[in-house]
């Protein structure tokens, strides 16, 4: 007869027992960093042991106990190697706002990481257009500092940055640093007019258009909004890149994180297992369909 | 996992005949070997599944008939236990339960809720919801990544005493999703149950080495090649009674090229969003997660069953990305007969047929899909007809 | 300021057959210009546009309270005016540059002149104009979107 599993009791602690993908490990507010206005950035360290190591791209499923669970794209260096993780949050909900809120030492749960990753290890040899809209530029920063801890694998590298104005750039003081890097081409570029700005006002399909790329070495990455995505990728497309080459990170409701509650669906992908990182040839189609 | 309900096929034993005592003596061996027997009892007017201490509670001699937005029970002429249609619950709730507890936090850690153990046998399980878990099998449980740990507490100590369906209902079509009315691998034992000439008995099959187990410390005896061909026969005959069936074209392929179809728009003059067709589909999972606290500053999480149709189910960015009815709809049938195969592998849909019953406008999964076929071969046509 | 350098490259003058876009060059004259140089005034009447071969020009408006604030930057690759053949043909925005520039300058009367003697190169010219500002006016819808908005906003 089979025993029916005992019940489940404190494992480690920081460690959720095995089979229990629902259950958070226990990690701390190492330190808040306030990006903008509304963006701060926490590094989590695990109360307990190290939890598997993050690709460029994936999420965990953060939760403030008492307020809620959100999927957060994990923005920091995956060369790290301390088992900590840094995760930028913007502050658009009651748990993303708690989670801003949030001072060192305060208990965060960590679930994961999920979902699909970049795919760099992929793109040896090859061009990398790297374009983030607002907030999108979270999960790409691990993609650019990953190229850049391994710059010879790649020819060129180019990250083309947009934000609404000039005081919403994430990781404003990196992207300078970035912007004077040899080796790295940077383009940023604002929305909003703004009488402090004396760089390039336009929306970031602009200095897409003018890069002149070589399509067929050429694999693209791009996050933030969907509709930017979409415009963005039409450029790409329309300089002669193959939809496969484009990859986007796509978002949907996220309770689970595992394919276990369904909110995440978009048409036949769970996003939180078969992405947020689609190739475009995949995501297109389903991308044009209204409120799918 | 000790080989409980999931292996059959493999026993040649010969088919087994139990009377009506004989299956009282069932549920007691059950019962007595710890299980807690879950079958179908007559309350509220339906057919509601409830925990069984004796086969009295059986819902003897009460038929069902249903169709489009009703269910009604009716006095049958002899006292047949399983001579009734799927009422409005299926066993999941039982397996992935509406609701449960998933951790505490008291500032410092994550307290895994306790759950408390139970081994379930299920008694009268139809063909459609044998496939309903077997689907929810490749759903939430083993062979995944990440299991749904209450799915994987429950599912491997499960007895399961399958019921070969004799009766369909008016809104059953298992036949034409090929789940039934003959119950698939996955039950320990099967019943078809015959009244009549030759007194009430059940012709039991054996699916498995629990199942011959079980069946060793109940009275039975042999059945004669007439019993078992008759028992066999009638179930057949179901599978040309069903109350309705499905357009006979691919239904995956269907559904994913129909997502600009005005279809959607039709139905959505017709469907409330209620929901009530996810609650009582046998492989609808859907879950939401929410979080409480108490005044003591213990917060905890727990999950519920979730409906695509919830207005928010797909909140985003301040809205929702499903908003109107029609996209909710469109969301809940492409899934259940398209998508699920890109996810899971197979079909969501078995052919129960509750989500018809218990519609209160009475939309039918199988008219609609009809009439999506009807609609994409006009437009072919239309695109035959008039070459850009 | 240098001789006549080929045209090839310009989106603007995709359309135009080899010929055509010689003929156009006949007309352009090589400029170079530091940072922060206005090429342009608002209201001014509207001659001549530029083919930005390196560095990027801002076209601002002033805003009282707010200063002149850059609406739209254009780079390598972008034809710089069109109100030249739109009326009132007056100069919309106060054109200047970001940083040094180098760029073809076309004469465009002669430019004018040689379209209205020959549909057939003013046609596709006329249609590469309308691809520039379609496209800008793509950009700008978009950032009308403001889709780098919170949703706490709305």
């Amino acid at each position: 007869m089979s025993a029916e599993a005992g019940p489940a009791t404190t494992a480690r602690p920081g460690v959720p027992p095995a089979g229990e993908p629902m259950v958070p490990a226990a990690y701390r507010v190492a330190r808040r960093t306030a990006e903008t206005h509304d963006c701060v950035s926490l590094r989590l360290e695990p109360a307990g042991p190290a939890g598997p190591r993050f690709r460029p791209g994936q999420f965990t499923m953060l939760s403030r106990p008492g307020v809620g669970e959100v999927a957060i794209s994990v923005s920091g260096d995956p060369a790290a190697g301390d088992g900590s993780l840094t995760q930028t949050i913007r502050d658009v909900g009651a748990v993303s706002r708690a989670l801003c809120r949030s001072r060192p030492g305060d208990l965060i749960g960590v679930r994961g990481p999920f979902g699909t990753s970049w795919g760099l290890e992929t793109t040896a040899g090859r061009d990398l257009v790297i374009v983030a809209g607002g907030v999108g530029l979270a999960p790409l920063r691990p993609a650019v500092l990953g190229a850049l801890a391994d710059r010879g694998a790649y020819r060129r590298v180019i990250v083309v940055v947009g934000a609404r104005s000039p005081a919403e750039f994430l990781f404003r003081e990196q992207l300078d640093a970035w912007t004077a890097t040899p080796g790295l081409e940077v383009e940023l570029t604002i929305d909003r007019p703004d009488s402090a700005w004396t760089g390039p006002v336009g929306f970031v399909t602009e200095p897409l258009a003018r890069l002149d790329l070589e399509p067929a070495r050429t694999t693209a990455l791009l996050c933030g909004p969907e509709p930017m995505l979409r415009f963005a990728a039409d450029v790409l497309l329309g300089q002669g890149m193959a939809a496969a080459d484009i990859r986007v990170s796509l978002e949907r409701n996220m309770q689970c994180g595992i394919g276990l509650c369904g909110h995440c669906q978009l048409g036949p992908l769970l996003l939180c297992r078969d992405g947020p990182i689609v190739d475009y040839a995949r995501a297109r189609p389903l991308l044009a369909i209204r409120e799918l | 996992m000790t080989g409980d309900a999931g292996t059959s096929g493999t026993r040649a034993a010969a088919p087994a005949v139990l009377t009506r005592a004989g299956l009282d003596e069932l549920i007691a061996v059950l019962v007595a070997e710890g299980y807690r027997v879950i079958g179908p009892t007559k309350s509220d007017g339906e057919i509601v599944l409830a925990e069984l201490s004796s086969g009295a509670q059986l819902p003897a001699g009460w038929g069902a008939d249903s169709g489009p937005g009703w269910y009604r029970l009716r006095r049958r002429d002899d006292e047949a236990v399983f001579g009734h249609s799927a009422g409005s619950q299926s066993w999941k709730q039982f397996l992935h339960p509406p609701r449960r507890p998933l951790w505490s936090a008291d500032g410092a850690t994550f307290v895994p809720a306790r759950e408390e153990p139970a081994r379930y046998a299920f008694l009268g399980v139809r063909a459609c919801d044998l496939a309903a878990i077997a689907t929810l099998d490749t759903v939430l449980g083993g062979g995944r990544a990440h299991q749904d740990g209450s799915f994987a507490r429950r599912r491997p100590g499960l007895f399961v005493v399958a019921a070969g369906c004799t009766e369909p209902g008016g809104v059953c079509f298992c036949a034409s999703m090929g789940t039934g009315p003959r119950p698939g691998p996955g039950y320990d034992l099967a019943l078809t149950e015959r009244t009549g000439a030759g007194g009430h008995r059940f012709v039991a099959e054996v699916g498995s080495a629990a199942g011959e187990r079980v069946l060793a410390a109940v009275t039975h005896r042999g059945a004669s090649p007439d019993e078992a061909a008759d028992a066999s026969a009638a179930v057949d005959a179901a599978a040309a009674r069903m109350g309705r069936q499905m357009p006979a074209v691919d239904l995956r392929d269907l559904l994913a090229s129909s997502r600009e179809s005005p279809a959607w728009e039709d139905v959505a003059q017709r469907c409330l969003t209620c929901g009530n067709c996810t609650m009582v589909c046998p492989t609808c999972f859907c879950t939401t997660a929410e979080d409480s606290t108490d005044l003591a500053g213990r917060a905890e999480r727990s999950q519920r069953w979730a409906s695509c149709f919830e207005l928010d189910f797909s909140y985003l960015h301040g809205g929702s990305v499903r908003a109107s009815g029609a996209s909710r709809y469109r969301q809940w049938m492409t899934h259940k007969l398209s998508s699920w195969y890109d996810q899971f592998g197979g079909s969501g849909c078995v052919g129960c047929g509750r989500c018809i019953a218990w519609c209160p406008v009475g939309i039918d999964i199988t008219a609609e899909a009809s009439l999506l076929a009807q609609l994409r071969d006009a437009a072919e046509q239309a695109g035959e007809d008039d070459p850009q | 300021m240098t001789g006549p350098r080929p045209l090839d490259g310009f989106p603007v003058l995709a359309r135009l057959t080899a010929a055509q876009r010689a003929a156009v060059a006949a007309t352009a004259r090589e400029e170079s210009f530091p940072a922060e140089t206005v090429l342009f005034t608002e209201s001014q009447p509207a001659a001549g546009c530029w083919l930005i071969r390196d560095g990027h020009v801002a076209l601002a408006t002033p805003v009282p309270g707010r200063g002149l604030l850059a609406v739209h930057t254009l780079g390598p690759g972008d034809v710089l005016g069109w109100s030249w053949l739109v009326p009132p043909c007056c100069w919309r925005y106060t054109a200047t540059t970001a940083s040094p520039v180098s760029a073809a300058r076309l004469d465009t009367a002669r430019l004018r002149a040689l379209a209205d003697a020959d549909p057939a190169l003013g046609y596709p010219l006329a249609l590469g104009l309308l691809e520039a500002v379609a496209r800008r006016l793509q950009s700008t819808r978009s950032r009308l979107l403001d889709l780098y908005g919170s949703p706490r906003e709305r």
